[in-house]
């Protein structure tokens, strides 16, 4: 299966130093004359090397968090530390993964994965694209463009782009949503593979349950607008995780209940 | 009788030139016959014309005024494309500036090239200069107001997605802005090769004593010569045509291919 993986979770005694640091953080906007609060009072830890899933409904506010962690936005209230730093903007230290649309439509593939390698020399630049083509294995299509590339290739390469750049954390909004199911599973195994093999500090946004029982060690539970965040849930099962045993149903099922839905169709 | 698939494709085909070219012979024999029943023959049928063009030829005049034309057309539309790209770029990401220029251009825009014929030879005599000047100033604004609208349709994602990896402002316009609007730009190059032809002919019809737009004027001024009007006439819209279709080609390069998507079926 594509989550079958070899390496366990990642001990307790290396999540204990903290990456992300999200304080008292609020966020409101005025929208004719009327001010819409989008979330408030949201608190999070994220430790080094974590993989945490961010779980909400639609409209709930998950990708303007992405957003201000990214330092695309500015909060009306809190904090965010980054490795204890106030974030101020955009950093290359943490890439922002779009849903596939952040490629860059003018660059081959191998000029998308090189684009933030500007600083580097030729050979270095060289061996890097090399690297990561192979990693997302998308040898082969180094003189393609992005339009010939099916969805889940551009995602890959949108991921690769990310990597080369060697970032500590990676931000993903929502990144397989518009993948058709197979290939969602697929890349799901493949984003696991290089987490364990990169140690990178994961924010994954996501709306659907499953994912995210499936990727994280922990997942924040969001209520609707304005959001709160209403639980953590630890997710203790070790990688690969079996996605029929009783462990992971009771999971997903606590979590079902916790939206508030019947998990019956 | 099946008929073959690759026959059918080959005939597709070649009906995009044979239908033109069977209607374009239709109506040069329609032409031929009604200049030839004319009471007093002033417009020129398809022959006559062909005489007027190997006259022409002979005169050594027709290269002379086409290059000319061109001539103009290329000096004033380049310096456009020089002002208005750089302009459009920092009025399309400044919206400051935008706010303060944008009412001037708005007023600007309405107003014909030809409207500028007495300031710009008040400016620069009767000469090249004048009928530069005005395709210059015909080709500026589409192509500032394009560049600028361009800047500001680019997605979001994309301009996160630079900004994320640590450009400079700089960076920033030459590796992810300019190549976003390329296409958009190609498009408004087209446009303004358009006007800038138009207009062409119409400065030299009033500035300047060479070009398609003076054989025109001349040829009707000296002796009522319908037949090299008529050629002016065809040598005016084939050169379009072909300054058209080679800006078209820019379409194919590459790198900005995206911009033109077109659902091709196989």
């Amino acid at each position: 299966m594509a989550v079958a993986l070899s390496a366990a979770t990642i001990p307790l005694e290396t999540r204990a130093k903290s990456k992300l640091t999200i304080e008292n953080l609020g966020m409101s906007f005025v929208d004719n004359g009327r001010t819409v609060r989008v979330f408030e009072n949201i608190d999070l830890n994220v430790g080094e090397g974590e993989f945490v899933c961010i779980l909400g409904p639609s409209g709930c506010g998950k990708s303007t968090l992405l957003n201000i962690v990214g330092g695309f936005i500015r909060p009306t209230s809190g904090t965010v530390l980054i490795d204890g730093e106030h974030v101020s903007g955009p950093d290359p230290r943490r890439i922002f993964v779009f849903q596939e649309r952040g490629v860059f439509p003018w660059l081959t593939v191998e000029g998308n994965i090189g684009f933030g390698l500007f600083k580097l020399s030729k050979q270095e630049r060289r061996e890097r694209i090399r690297h990561y083509l192979k990693m997302v294995g998308l040898d082969g299509f180094e003189n393609a463009y992005p339009q010939e590339l099916s969805g889940g290739m551009k995602q890959r390469l949108e991921v690769a782009r990310a990597l080369a750049v060697n970032p500590d954390m990676l931000i993903l909004d929502e990144p397989f949503g518009a993948l058709d199911s197979i290939t969602r599973l697929v890349m799901r195994g493949e984003l696991l593979r290089i987490w364990q093999s990169e140690r990178k500090t994961i924010l994954f946004v996501t709306h659907d349950i499953e994912e995210s029982v499936q990727l994280a060690d922990r997942i924040v539970v969001m209520s609707a607008r304005p959001a709160t965040v209403r639980r953590i849930v630890e997710v203790d099962i070790p990688h690969p995780r079996d996605i029929s045993s009783a462990a992971y149903l009771r999971l997903r099922d606590s979590i079902f209940a916790e939206i508030g839905l019947a998990h019956k169709v | 009788m099946r008929s073959s698939p690759f026959l059918k494709t080959f005939v597709s085909k070649a009906m995009v030139f044979v239908l033109p070219a069977v209607f374009l012979t239709l109506l040069v024999v329609i032409w031929q016959n009604a200049a030839v029943r004319q009471a007093t023959p002033i417009i020129p049928g398809p022959r006559t014309v062909l005489l007027g063009i190997a006259e022409l030829v002979r005169k050594g005049l027709l290269i002379r005024y086409v290059v000319a034309s061109l001539f103009r057309v290329s000096w004033g539309f380049f310096s456009a494309v020089l002002v208005a790209i750089p302009l459009g770029l920092y009025l399309g990401s400044h919206r400051r500036a935008d706010r303060a220029l944008n009412p001037i251009i708005q007023i600007l825009r309405p107003i014909s090239p030809l409207a500028w014929i007495p300031i710009s030879i008040l400016w620069f005599g009767v000469g090249d200069l004048a009928a530069t000047f005005l395709i210059f100033i015909a080709s500026l604004l589409p192509l500032t107001v394009s560049t600028t609208n361009a800047v500001r349709s680019i997605d979001p994602t994309l301009l996160n997605a630079g900004r994320n990896f640590g450009l400079s402002g700089y960076q920033m316009l030459y590796l992810v802005i300019y190549p976003a609007v390329v296409p958009q730009l190609i498009v408004g190059l087209r446009i303004a090769v358009g006007i800038s032809w138009l207009v062409v002919v119409a400065a030299e019809m009033i500035a300047v004593n060479s070009g398609l737009g003076f054989l025109i004027i001349d040829a009707r001024n000296s002796g009522n010569r319908y037949d090299l009007v008529v050629v002016a006439m065809l040598l005016i819209g084939v050169i379009g045509l072909i300054l058209d279709l080679a800006i078209r080609r820019l379409e194919t390069i590459p790198s900005v291919r995206w911009g033109f998507r077109r659902t091709e079926w196989q």
